[in-house]
């Protein structure tokens, strides 16, 4: 290997932040899908957008294929270095540039994290709505790249429907604008392109993030049920009201049970089915909303409804569903996160299915879901230390991503094609569909040298590996969602 | 350049898709367009053929239990809206020009988005897939039918106001919101265009969830109205607690309140002749451009702020002030001359993505 590159780097980025040995490497090595894992053949650690442009170039000039990373919680191995390549690790570019309470924006920097932006935001009474689960770690480079969704898309869309504007350099070293600081924009919305093109366009530098007013009022329910038919068809009869609740979420028994073990969440006993609905707005609205979800989910067959009394019942509720992915890890040593999407009509059918897919391949499957998005997650609970059982589970989760996209859905509502689901790329779309998406990456990255081996099927084979929970998830700082 | 009126010459008027397919790969310059309603968007510059998507049109699908639909490009929206209206159901970007006959495809590509579109979003934010056919002919699906899908590129937010330039959008699915109950609108006369932003800023800072924010310049000030909507019941004590952040203002509701923005999405202040011209903005930008902007000039500052609808007799002057201002604009009605005015944010990166779709300029470039 040529090292010439290195040298480049080395005239710019003091040793310190230019890591080469094994050692320095490791850490660097896989995200959350923590299955797979590569070396990369360097670490650059940016300070500011120029060094980041800098090393752009000098990887366009040497052929060097780069991945940016930002806290590593991709899910799909979005930020699974490649080997030989170069690793650019954001998390020191994370200033708050400009926040302005007034035109309600946040201009930040790739490496700022998620909730950071709402801790910034908060003392003038406005938040960042998306709200991955991994919020507390993420970074908004990461969201952008990927278009990370959360618990409150039901109503306030993913990442991508608060993204104002983008400053980024392309793989080829061009460093473009993308929209502004309005909500409108008059020609083509470039920064939805950039949006979810998974790091193969460039490195985004500085995002224009559009803040929201706190909701004054909440209205958390909590019910629990005998069967998981019955929450989903309770989800069904809240979405035909025409209540447009914030968050609809349902947990079955073994996330349940996994959830309890974890953080004690000190949900209903027994239950098959936990169902969360969560209104919010103008405190007049939501109560008279309230007012008519009451009847709804009475006459939905709970045995238990809990109504959250304040903000603390509320987060109480709220932290079971979060931690419950990483909870899992309480019953089984390795997971799999899918993220297939299905019609919400085809809700309970494709859990069905997903039961009997489990019994058929002898593996426990938990399910912890968007419902109201009809983003399901089923968790597929397997023993890595067990000949071929990744290999099993990972053939589980391509049944059910093959079963989501026959039901008219989506292999991935949330966490991005990456690495993992590539290979499924093409039972979503056709050749000319894909070929369209290598003409434009083509357009920004001619070399092919950007996050190069995600996304589209086939290209350069990953390094699979078994590794265990993240050692964030671990130390129960993130979770899977 | 000289210009062909679509509405004058005999388009093309495909009624399938593989017509449209065909259409393309006969003609070297395809100007798609849908009913013609964006005069200055719909008019297909000399040499170019125009290609009427008219003729494909109707709901595909629709199931009200999942809040999306799929419909062919041609499909006027008043017809989607009715439909969506039975089943309790609305596109919350509040499309422009429907009464007048504006199709899904063509609002699509020319991003015509409402005033209401401040309170749930755009067409950016409701657009889930598209069907289109790309330079060589072929038909390219991209985004999916379902409200959450972060699969492939997202092509379908590329197609929000593309201006025809990259295909010709076919058939695009949706996602669509309850039709709120009741609506209620407060307008307040201001002393001026100054008190009228500081309003704005004021208001959005606040919980409260309006739905849509206009203001204007009047004789005596400015005028600023309000719009609520949601559940019938908590309307007046919203409506009353509205009127007491703004310390007045005037309950307009009923036929009349639903008039007064009909006119403002069916453009019937635009007068004849004249171009109106769309700018987003941000609502510190607005005294800004007030300065430089005539008198009988007609604004109206829309989605709390964030855009300004412009109708003027002099586009050109109007593009220099953009320019000076770093602003830019696009216009939807008036003579098809040039449409994009003002600076281009993000130019060379269009350029790249027209020359990975349209490599020999089929469609046209803006």
């Amino acid at each position: 290997m040529s090292t010439a590159w290195l040298t480049d780097l080395a005239r710019i980025y003091p040793p310190a932040r230019l890591l080469t040995q094994p050692a320095q490497l490791a850490p660097y090595e896989s995200d959350a899908l923590t299955a797979y894992k590569t070396r990369p053949a360097a670490v650059v650690i940016p300070e500011t957008q120029d060094e980041v442009i800098a090393a752009v170039r000098i990887c366009y000039q040497h052929d060097v294929p780069f991945v940016a990373r930002g806290s590593g919680t991709s899910l799909s191995g979005a930020s699974l270095p490649i080997q030989d390549g170069l690793l650019i690790a954001l998390n020191r570019l994370n200033r708050i540039v400009r926040l302005d309470p007034e035109e309600r924006i946040a201009v930040v920097e790739a490496g700022a994290i998620n909730l950071n932006v709402t801790k910034a935001a908060s003392p003038y009474g406005m938040y960042f709505a998306p709200d991955p689960s991994s919020q507390l770690v993420c970074t908004i480079g990461g969201n952008i790249a990927f278009n990370s969704g959360g618990a409150h898309c039901l109503k306030y869309g993913m990442t991508s429907n608060h993204v104002l504007g983008i400053k980024a350099v392309l793989a080829d070293g061009e460093v473009v604008t993308l929209g502004g600081d309005s909500l409108e924009g008059a020609g083509p919305d470039l920064v939805g392109l950039f949006v979810g093109s998974e790091g193969l366009f460039g490195i985004a530098l500085e995002i224009t993030l559009r803040l929201l007013p706190k909701p004054e009022r909440y209205r958390t329910i909590l019910a629990a049920y005998d069967s998981l038919t019955k929450a989903g068809d309770a989800v069904a009869a809240v979405v035909a009201s025409g209540l447009l609740p914030g968050a609809l979420e349902i947990m079955d028994r073994l996330a349940i049970e996994a959830a309890e073990a974890a953080v004690n969440a000190n949900y209903p006993p027994n239950a098959a089915a936990l169902l969360i609905v969560e209104l919010d707005g103008e405190a007049q609205q939501v109560e008279e909303e309230f007012r008519r979800l009451k009847p709804i989910i009475e006459a939905s067959g709970a045995y238990e409804i809990r109504v959250a009394r304040d903000d603390a019942d509320r987060m109480r509720i709220w932290k079971g569903r979060k931690s419950a992915f990483s909870a899992v890890g309480r019953l089984s040593p390795d997971y799999l996160v899918n993220d297939g999407v299905v019609p919400r009509s085809r809700l309970g059918e494709a859990l069905t299915e997903i039961e009997r897919l489990s019994a058929a391949y002898g593996m426990r499957v938990a399910n912890v879901f968007h419902a109201g998005d009809g983003n399901l997650h089923p968790l597929i609970l397997y023993n890595g230390r067990e000949a071929g059982a990744y290999q099993k589970a990972e053939q589980l989760a391509g049944e059910i991503l093959r079963l989501c996209v026959a039901y008219g859905g989506s292999i991935t509502g949330e966490h991005g094609i990456g690495v993992e689901k590539r290979d499924y790329l093409p039972v979503m779309f056709g050749e000319n569909d894909i070929e369209t998406m290598h003409r434009l990456r083509r357009a920004c990255d001619p070399k092919e040298i950007a996050n190069r081996g995600k996304m589209f099927p086939g290209g350069g084979a990953p390094a699979l590996h078994q590794a265990g929970p993240h050692p964030l998830e671990v130390a129960g700082v993130i979770s899977r969602e | 350049m000289e210009i062909i009126d679509p509405m004058s010459a005999t388009p093309l008027a495909p009624g399938s898709i593989p017509d449209v397919q065909a259409a393309v790969r006969d003609h070297t310059h395809i100007h798609p367009c849908g009913a013609g309603t964006k005069t200055a968007l719909a008019a297909a510059p000399n040499g170019a053929t125009p290609l009427s998507l008219t003729g494909l049109s109707g709901m595909i699908e629709y199931q009200p239990g999942e809040f999306t639909f799929t419909a062919l490009a041609g499909t006027p929206l008043t017809e989607i809206a009715a439909i969506l209206a039975r089943n309790g159901q609305y596109l919350p970007c509040d499309p422009l020009l429907a009464e007048a006959g504006a199709t899904l495809g063509g609002t699509v590509a020319a991003g015509a988005n409402g005033p209401g579109r401040y309170r749930y979003g755009g067409l950016r934010d409701f657009i889930l897939g598209v069907r289109y056919v790309d330079a060589a002919g072929w038909l390219v699906y991209a985004g999916g039918k379902v409200v959450k899908n972060a699969a492939g590129f997202d092509l379908p937010k590329l197609m929000v106001g593309s201006l025809g330039q990259f295909g010709v959008l076919v058939e695009l699915t949706c996602k669509v919101f309850p039709l709120p109950e009741a609506y209620a609108t407060l307008r307040l006369d201001l002393p001026s265009m100054e008190a009228g932003v500081a309003a704005i800023i004021k208001l959005t800072a606040q919980p409260l969830d309006l739905d849509s924010l206009d203001l204007a310049p009047s004789a005596a000030g400015a005028t600023l109205w309000v719009r609520l909507a949601g559940l019938a019941d908590a309307l007046p004590g919203r409506s009353e607690r509205l009127r007491g952040v703004l310390g007045g203002g005037e309950t307009v509701s009923g036929a009349e309140e639903a008039a007064l923005w009909r006119a403002v999405r069916e453009l019937t202040w635009v007068p004849a002749g004249w171009s109106l011209v769309k700018v987003p903005l941000t609502p510190k930008k607005i005294l800004g451009l007030e300065q430089h902007l005539m008198a009988q000039d007609i604004r109206r500052y829309s989605v709390a702020g964030q855009v300004a609808w412009i109708a003027t007799a002099d586009r050109a002057r109007l593009d220099a002030i953009l320019t000076q201002t770093g602003l830019n604009g696009l216009v939807l009605i008036g003579p098809p001359a040039q449409v994009r005015l003002g600076v281009q944010p993000g130019a060379s990166f269009e350029r790249r993505v027209k020359q990975a779709l349209d490599p020999h300029g089929r469609f046209p470039t803006r």
